[in-house]
């Protein structure tokens, strides 16, 4: 190895001292056998962003309710480094906690906008209510930050006091991740984010989505069947099959050098034009 | 006991055993204060809605010795109002009242009494739907877990979706309160205007809900807050009116409309009071 690549290699203390954002060892939930998910392992680290690929019916959503604190594992351990409670396992812990973590540190961007918003009550009011629920009790604070959102998701911000329900399927899911971003969380969960949306309204939500995770540096575990979107967003991906994880690796080297069978009919099966 | 009594029913009409099981749910409510105590609640002879909840508490704390006042919006003289004290006269054969200095139970719909309560008093509030959070969230599990964790963020989207869309906060009664700190508690469909009278009040007050079975209290002297955003803090209604009977510039005013011609005037709705004040008017003691 010559000089200067050895100094393109990173400082191997430096790089251990990085501790991970959510450890994840031998999560199990099966609701029949083969059905669910098992024997999953991985790290995720600040500022990653993971790609959980797979057919339907792999268990992708599974494990990602498992890893979100909203499914209880049959068994396994998962390790979440908070700001505010230090390392937690997310099953021993308090369930006060795991709802304090759900409305300040995280965000779950579900895959229907309906799941995620008070369909009943306002932009605003949505945008507002995690801010209200970690003791916001300013309401021209809360409004002016409401409208920030809106704006950062390309929503007119004339468009504040109407209903989610008034919002086309693309808007409602940009006020979906407004509203989950507004109280800056660290690890941001995603369940087919672009799924029920055409394509071209799937095009900018994807190039919002990579461009508000990069500036403000989040985590992210997304769920897709879509590879394409999985190209786009994610660093890392795993690629599921019958409940089990088949391949991991970066982005790029699982895409375009599968190795797995599985993998590599998956790839095969994008349609090329 | 009077001549009036009725006759074949227990005392108070409840049997003991149910009342006993009542008593049991206001002990527990008044240890936990604006915490929602869940109990059996009983057929009453009138329909739900019409103050079952709040007749099931006071046939378990009334006693002989006992006067009974009830108001309905404020007055002693509507079918509510008349209806339940003449049930609670003939069952229990107790003395019955409309001054509210001479009762030791009041049991309201909507309305707290002007005149200061004292600490002799008990105030039974008939209530429709106990809980605060229903608006935002339909499910029980998920109301109990927010009481039980604290959860109350939610509650402010009412009060932001109020001014959002009026300016002001708009809701005028039912408006939700924190009672010692703890718990968020629905004060039943008393206006707003009422709700400071709650805060550290020398009454004991019980809530029953007959339709939804629970059963909640305020005890003596605990302090009850109502909701606010600090930028828009909590405001009671005012008029420019005056009673047009008894010249009060200060207590709840209905507004009543008098001919076709859309003509009104302003009374005062505790019907007592302005009665109390009109005599004091004509003999100044």
């Amino acid at each position: 190895m010559s000089n200067a690549a050895a100094q393109l290699q990173p400082n191997e203390g430096e790089w251990q001292d990085i501790e991970p954002l959510l450890s994840v060892r031998d999560i199990n939930k099966f609701y029949a056998p083969g059905k669910g998910c098992g024997n999953i392992n991985f790290d995720l680290y600040p500022g990653e962003v993971l790609g959980i690929v797979g057919e339907s019916g792999s268990g992708k959503s599974t494990l990602l309710s498992c890893l979100s604190a909203r499914l209880t594992p049959d068994s396994g351990q998962v390790i979440y480094n908070s700001e505010q409670f230090g390392a937690m396992d997310l099953y021993a812990c308090e369930e006060s906690q795991r709802r304090v973590l759900m409305r300040s540190e995280w965000g779950i961007v579900h895959q229907h906008a309906r799941d995620g918003l008070r369909m009943n009550v306002s932009a605003g009011a949505n945008i507002g209510e995690r801010l209200m629920a970690v003791g916001e009790r300013h309401y021209g604070e809360i409004r002016e930050k409401a409208a920030e959102w809106l704006q950062a998701v390309e929503i007119d911000t004339g468009r504040i006091d109407d209903r989610p329900s008034q919002f086309s399927g693309g808007m409602q899911q940009r006020l979906q991740i407004a509203r989950n971003l507004v109280t800056h969380p660290n690890l941001i969960f995603m369940d087919e984010p672009t799924g029920g949306l055409d394509v071209s309204v799937q095009a900018k939500l994807l190039d919002l989505l990579r461009n508000l995770v990069s500036r403000l540096g989040l985590s992210v575990i997304i769920v897709t069947h879509d590879l394409a979107v999985a190209r786009l967003l994610a660093h890392r991906l795993m690629v599921m099959r019958r409940g089990e994880v088949v391949e991991t690796g970066l982005t790029d080297q699982v895409l375009d050098d599968p190795q797995h069978p599985y993998t590599q009919l998956l790839v095969s099966s994008i349609l090329q034009n | 006991m009077n001549a009036a009594t009725a006759t074949g029913y227990n005392f108070a009409y409840l049997d003991e055993q149910s009342k006993r099981m009542i008593r049991r749910a206001i002990l527990k409510g008044v240890a936990i204060p604006g915490y929602q105590v869940p109990f059996g609640g009983r057929e009453m002879p009138l329909p739900h809605g019409w103050g079952t909840g709040g007749m099931q508490v006071t046939a378990s704390v009334i006693g002989e010795a006992d006067r009974l006042k009830v108001i309905d919006q404020g007055a002693d003289d509507t079918t509510n109002a008349v209806s339940i004290r003449r049930f609670f006269a003939s069952t229990a054969g107790v003395e019955t009242t409309e001054q509210t200095a001479d009762a030791t139970l009041i049991q309201t719909r909507h309305r707290i009494p002007e005149r200061a309560l004292q600490e002799n008093q008990i105030l039974i509030y008939q209530v429709p739907i106990p809980e605060p959070l229903r608006f935002i969230e339909p499910r029980e599990s998920e109301t109990r877990k927010m009481h039980a964790l604290s959860e109350y963020g939610a509650m402010q989207v009412k009060l932001y979706e109020d001014v959002a869309r009026f300016g002001h906060i708009a809701t005028s009664y039912d408006y939700p309160v924190m009672v010692n700190g703890r718990y968020m508690m629905d004060p039943s469909p008393i206006p707003k205007f009422d709700n400071p009278k709650m805060d550290m009040m020398p009454a004991l007050q019980l809530f029953g809900a007959g339709f939804e079975k629970r059963i909640y209290a305020v005890p003596p002297y605990t302090k009850v807050e109502s909701l606010d955003f600090d930028d828009y803090p909590f405001e009671v209604q005012s008029w420019e009116e005056n009673c047009s009977i008894c010249g009060s510039n200060h207590s709840f005013l209905d507004e009543v409309i008098i001919d076709d011609a859309g003509s009104k005037m302003f009374v005062c709705s505790d019907t007592d009071y302005c009665r109390e004040r009109v005599a004091q008017q004509e003999n100044p003691a």
